[in-house]
């Protein structure tokens, strides 16, 4: 689903700090991968090279079969309509759109009718638990639900690849473990489908969720291997990695 | 306390630093409103400084001025009055208004007795220029019948010296009079000429008749007591007057159209304001975050108001002062390079110097700051108001200003607006109109959320995501579109009503030229002095010359009726009774005195506003010297006598007077005769006399009318096109700043799968509805703003009425410009907000 070839990226040019190093990862359909590191590191820059909204010096980035590094803007902004949903660390939902038209949007985007697109964002919202509020407006909501609205946002036209840049950032540690229980379930219910998830975080808590974990460094994405002891009391916003991998990079 | 005072430097000089540009737009236009204020106050001011200096100076130490109509009255009159004991010194005066042949204006020539003058108003009485051979003055010149004296001022005009020859007509023919000297007394910019009375009186064909006498009064003698002892002493038509009477007249004659002038200047002013309005309103919203922690962490509501209504006044401070300084010199540039005179014709040929007062330069400072002020008044008042805790949150900016989205103030303005229409002009000036003007705009602008919310609220669903987007934005945040839109409103508004005010002027001078021009041919004697006239030979010549199939001849004099106004034109023309109408551009059906009714008048509408004359009422006017009753038979309109006119028929008029001079005639021609060629065989027929003559066609007429009329409305439109850049400006920056305000959602619709060009369209579609329904609202505000102009503030003002006109194909191009204008903007704002790029912009917590 999701291919990274030995991708660096420095800011400010070529001769600017270099964030990403040869850094390469593979993502499977129907996987769903936490990548890890300190603040810093390079974490969200791997991910808006992935959406295509940035560019690396070298190497490559494979989404769906498609080299994003060989797409203009416009080529990747409508692959990245049609096959990616993006979750943000601060929501991100639009003011002046009420809970169901924000969710509608990509719909709206990709092509759909009105109303097949408010049906299916109902639809949706109904899934996360929203039944009630897609008549709402953002600042009615409270943080966990506006964050369900995101992601509701991300997975309603079904892409194939979820990325998610620290989603649980704002939230309290009983509302993350919902977001990020809801964000494995999206991914997995759609593997058949052949849906991927991709999230950043420093979170070890929600790193856990991930089918594996890999850390990245100023060395690169390695695998990560987490110590024995798991502490399930620990902090969500803990840096502390605490939950064993599943497999590797 | 310093702590606080320490914090709000540091606050206001970081919004500086961080929006240099758009804190230096606002003090820009508060600078340009100022600027402009200041600059017509001061040009103003120096003209008709001059011109009072003049009107003191040419009644020098007199402490009483007996003046009667243009053409004179009786000079035993100044035998009777120069003998009464209260009377130290009495000078009498033949006044005129001389024709120069080549010269657009008339030459104001005095006739004086060189020995009453010196007693009464030395600043008359001529400085002979030396003999070459002996070197001495030739005080011999005073009493010669050929020689002149002039002001520095008009020897400069005419490019005379002491020795040349000035030429002035004197009927059909001219007189050549001799510059014996100059008048050093007469100060710098008036241009006047004396010489000996008694040669006045016989060059210019007024034996026996005086304009004025200027009167030195007996030492303890009050001057207002005598002064009321003096009308039974005087003819009709004739009356004392005290210099600060004078000044006053001369400042009257040009008050309205200074006052409006000034209130155009300031409308610059109230743009200015608005633009500060909008900029504050969005940087408020901006900073509604940072602004909420400020009370979080312990500000006072009262200290974040003062913290922001210091910001405005800070950009008013800075406005002001560099408004004063290109005011200074803007006027000083105008006075010296076109002078005093601002196209209204008031002040002609005046060049007066510049005279800056620290108090109005202080009070337009004032002005200034308190623009920026109200401004700021609204944001301050809304951010203090605002709770931290819901402040704090993101997607909050919408309840900014949701609490004057409710209509009620604005509709209660707007009818308070609307009610002040029907009050009275306060000492002859439409203060309640201007008043009104002023709170329709504001009570339109408040009304703007409002109409936001209930326009865009019915807008139809679309599939597209593009203008469902730009469609949900304008519905969703109707309170930050209402910013961008009563910028909208307020410059359209005024662009529309400017142009339905002028055009309806225009179209109503147009209509009333072609009624007041019936002949196809007219000649003058002088359209500028009053010494020009029709002997009775050339009369004759003129009605046989061949091609002429009919003449009408006319005489034009001034009559007063009140000390204390400027004189009433009186004119006196052949009028066919049962039909004024042809003649006259009426304002309602004329009645028809009846037998044994005084004869017919026609008065223009300044007559009804300033004398109370109504039509079928009897009135008393002074003609050559006696009461005369007269029937007031119709009102008609006059677009160029703001202080009256009095239409006479010509036989009633002779009567009346014994006056026979003709000065006017109007000329119909024969079948197949042209206007070419019979206005070449007047001139053949005139033969040299004709070089005294104007023969004009009523087409050129019209054109130098309509010519005028622009001229007049020069400054008008440059002062309105500088209120208007602004209002631009301000739509500009208000767009700019919503942009960028709106980036980070910019970057999460870029995340989603928005293309920058769906970006570009949207905020393009967003700028064209909100631009069409500001200009749809502005139109309907510039016509109401029309009405008041064209039904109040004009008539109060100049005493003129006129028909309202619309300009539709003007204002659609101004509509569809400004509607381009704002999607381009818009446009552009998003391309700027859109370059920090989406990565960034999601990323950004402020």
């Amino acid at each position: 689903m999701l291919a990274v070839e030995s991708i660096t990226k420095a800011h400010g040019g070529t001769h600017g700090r270099t964030v990403l190093r040869s850094v390469s990862l593979t993502v499977r359909a129907g996987e769903y991968v936490a990548v890890m590191g300190e603040s810093g590191v390079g974490k969200s820059t791997l991910l808006n090279l992935i959406a295509g909204l940035d560019k690396p010096d070298s190497g490559r980035v494979v989404v769906a079969g498609e080299d994003m590094c060989t797409l203009d803007d416009e080529a990747a902004t409508l692959l990245r309509r049609r096959s990616m949903g993006f979750v943000f660390q601060a929501f991100h939902v639009l003011p002046y759109l009420t809970v169901a038209q924000n969710v509608a949007l990509p719909l709206l985007l990709n092509g759909a009718s009105r109303r097949d697109a408010h049906s299916r964002a109902v639809a949706m919202l109904a899934e996360l638990g929203m039944e009630t509020r897609h008549d709402s407006l953002p600042r009615e909501l409270s943080g966990g639900e506006t964050q369900r609205v995101a992601i509701a946002r991300a997975l309603v036209h079904a892409p194939r690849l979820i990325l998610a840049d620290e989603p649980t950032g704002n939230l309290d540690p009983d509302t993350a473990q919902q977001v990020l229980r809801l964000l494995r379930e999206r991914v997995k219910a759609g593997a058949a489908a052949g849906t991927a998830g991709l999230i950043v975080t420093h979170s070890a808590l929600a790193a856990a969720t991930a089918d594996r974990i890999l850390l990245l460094t100023a060395e690169g994405l390695a695998p990560f291997h987490a110590p024995q002891a798991t502490q399930p009391s620990q902090p969500a916003q803990s840096t502390l990695p605490t939950h064993p991998t599943r497999s590797e990079a | 306390m310093r702590l606080v005072s320490a914090l709000l430097k540091t606050l206001l000089a970081g919004e500086l630093r961080a929006h240099p540009g758009r804190v230096a737009l606002s003090v820009i236009a508060i600078a340009i409103g100022v600027a402009m204020g200041y600059a017509v106050h001061l040009i103003n001011h120096a003209a008709l400084a001059e011109f009072s200096q003049a009107t003191r100076s040419l009644m020098g130490a007199a402490d009483l001025e007996i003046r009667g109509p243009r053409t004179g009255f009786d000079e035993t009159v100044y035998a009777r009055i120069a003998s009464l004991p209260q009377v130290a010194e009495a000078s009498p005066v033949v006044e005129v208004e001389a024709r120069l042949p080549g010269q657009q204006e008339a030459l104001r020539l005095f006739g004086i007795d060189a020995f009453r003058a010196v007693a009464v108003n030395p600043g008359l009485v001529g400085q002979p220029a030396a003999k070459e051979a002996d070197g001495e003055p030739q005080r011999l010149d005073l009493f010669d019948p050929s020689a002149v004296f002039l002001s520095p001022a008009a020897l400069a005009w005419l490019g005379l010296k002491p020795g040349d020859t000035l030429t002035v007509q004197a009927g059909l023919d001219t007189v050549a009079l001799r510059v014996a000297g100059s008048l050093p007394a007469a100060g710098e910019g008036l241009r006047f000429a004396v010489m000996d009375i008694g040669a006045a009186q016989w060059r210019f064909g007024r034996i026996g008749l005086i304009q004025r006498i200027d009167l030195k009064l007996a030492p303890g003698v009050d001057a207002n007591a005598f002064r009321r002892t003096l009308p039974p002493l005087l003819p009709a038509g004739v009356a004392a007057f005290a210099p600060e009477d004078k000044l006053r007249v001369t400042a009257t004659l040009s008050r309205a159209y200074r006052v409006n002038l000034d209130v155009l200047a300031l409308v610059a002013l109230f743009t200015g304001a608005f633009l500060v309005f909008s900029t504050q309103a969005l940087s408020v919203i901006r900073r509604r975050t940072q602004l909420a922690l400020l009370r979080a962490l312990g500000m006072t509501r009262g200290g974040l108001s003062r913290m922001l209504l210091a910001e405005g006044a800070a950009q008013g401070l800075a406005g002001a002062v560099l408004g004063i300084v290109l005011g200074l010199g803007l006027a000083a540039a105008v006075l010296r390079y076109w002078g005093g005179d601002l196209g209204g014709g008031y002040f002609p040929g005046v060049r007066p110097t510049l005279h800056a007062s620290v108090a109005s330069a202080l009070g337009f400072a004032a002005l200034g700051i308190a623009a920026s002020l109200a401004g700021s008044l609204a944001p301050a008042w809304e951010a203090a108001r605002a709770r931290p805790a819901q402040a704090l949150k993101a997607g909050d900016e919408e309840t900014v200003l949701r609490r004057l989205s409710t209509p009620w103030p604005a509709l209660g303005i707007i009818v308070a607006g609307a009610a002040l229409t029907q009050a009275k002009p306060v000492a002859g000036l439409p203060v309640f109109g201007y008043v009104s003007v002023a709170l329709l705009l504001v009570g339109a602008i408040l009304l703007m959320p409002r109409l936001a919310h209930w326009t865009f609220a019915i807008l139809p669903s679309v599939r597209h995501a593009v203008p469902h987007l730009a469609f949900a934005q304008l519905a969703g945040a109707p309170g930050r579109a209402s910013i961008g839109l009563a910028g909208i409103l307020a410059s359209f508004s005024l662009m529309a009503a400017m142009a339905i005010m002028v055009a309806s002027f225009r179209d109503s001078v147009d209509r009333w030229l072609n009624a007041v021009l019936p002949a196809q041919l007219y000649l003058r004697t002088s359209d500028t002095g009053d010494t020009g006239f029709f002997p009775d030979a050339e009369r004759a010549a003129i009605a046989a010359t061949p091609g002429v199939a009919r003449v009408e001849f006319a005489r034009a004099n001034q009559i007063l009726l009140n000390p204390r106004r400027p004189a009433v034109a009186l004119i006196a023309r052949p009028i066919d009774k049962r039909h004024p109408e042809a003649r006259l551009a009426l304002t309602g059906p004329p009645v028809e005195p009846r037998a044994g009714e005084p004869p017919p008048v026609w008065v223009s509408e300044a007559m009804t506003d300033l004398y109370g004359m109504r039509t079928g009422e009897r009135v008393m006017l002074p003609i050559a010297g006696r009461q005369v009753a007269f029937t007031v038979a119709g009102v008609w309109r006059d677009y160029v006598r703001q202080n009256g006119a009095v239409v006479i028929d010509l036989d009633d008029y002779q009567r009346a007077s014994g006056d026979s001079r003709i000065t006017d005639a109007a000329l119909w021609l024969a079948p197949g005769a042209t206007t070419e060629a019979v206005a070449e065989r007047l001139r053949e027929r005139l033969a040299q006399r004709a070089g005294h003559l104007d023969i004009t066609t009523p087409g050129a007429m019209r054109e130098a009318g309509l010519r005028a009329f622009d001229r007049s409305f020069a400054v008008t439109y440059l002062l309105e096109a500088v209120a208007i850049a602004i209002g631009l400006f301000g739509i500009a920056a208000s767009f700019s700043a919503q942009a960028l305000a709106r980036s980070r959602e910019f970057g999460v619709l870029r995340h989603v799968g928005v293309t920058r060009s769906q970006i570009g369209a949207m905020l393009a579609l967003e700028g064209a509805l909100l631009a069409s329904l500001g200009v749809v609202a502005g139109c309907v505000l510039g016509w109401a703003i029309a009405l008041i102009l064209v039904h109040v503030v004009n008539p109060q003002s100049f005493h003129w009425t006129m028909d309202l006109s619309m300009p539709w194909r003007l204002l659609a191009a101004l509509a569809l410009a400004l509607i381009a204008a704002a999607s381009l903007t818009a446009l552009a704002s998003g391309r700027r907000a859109m370059s920090a790029g989406a990565i960034h912009a999601v990323r950004e917590d402020w």
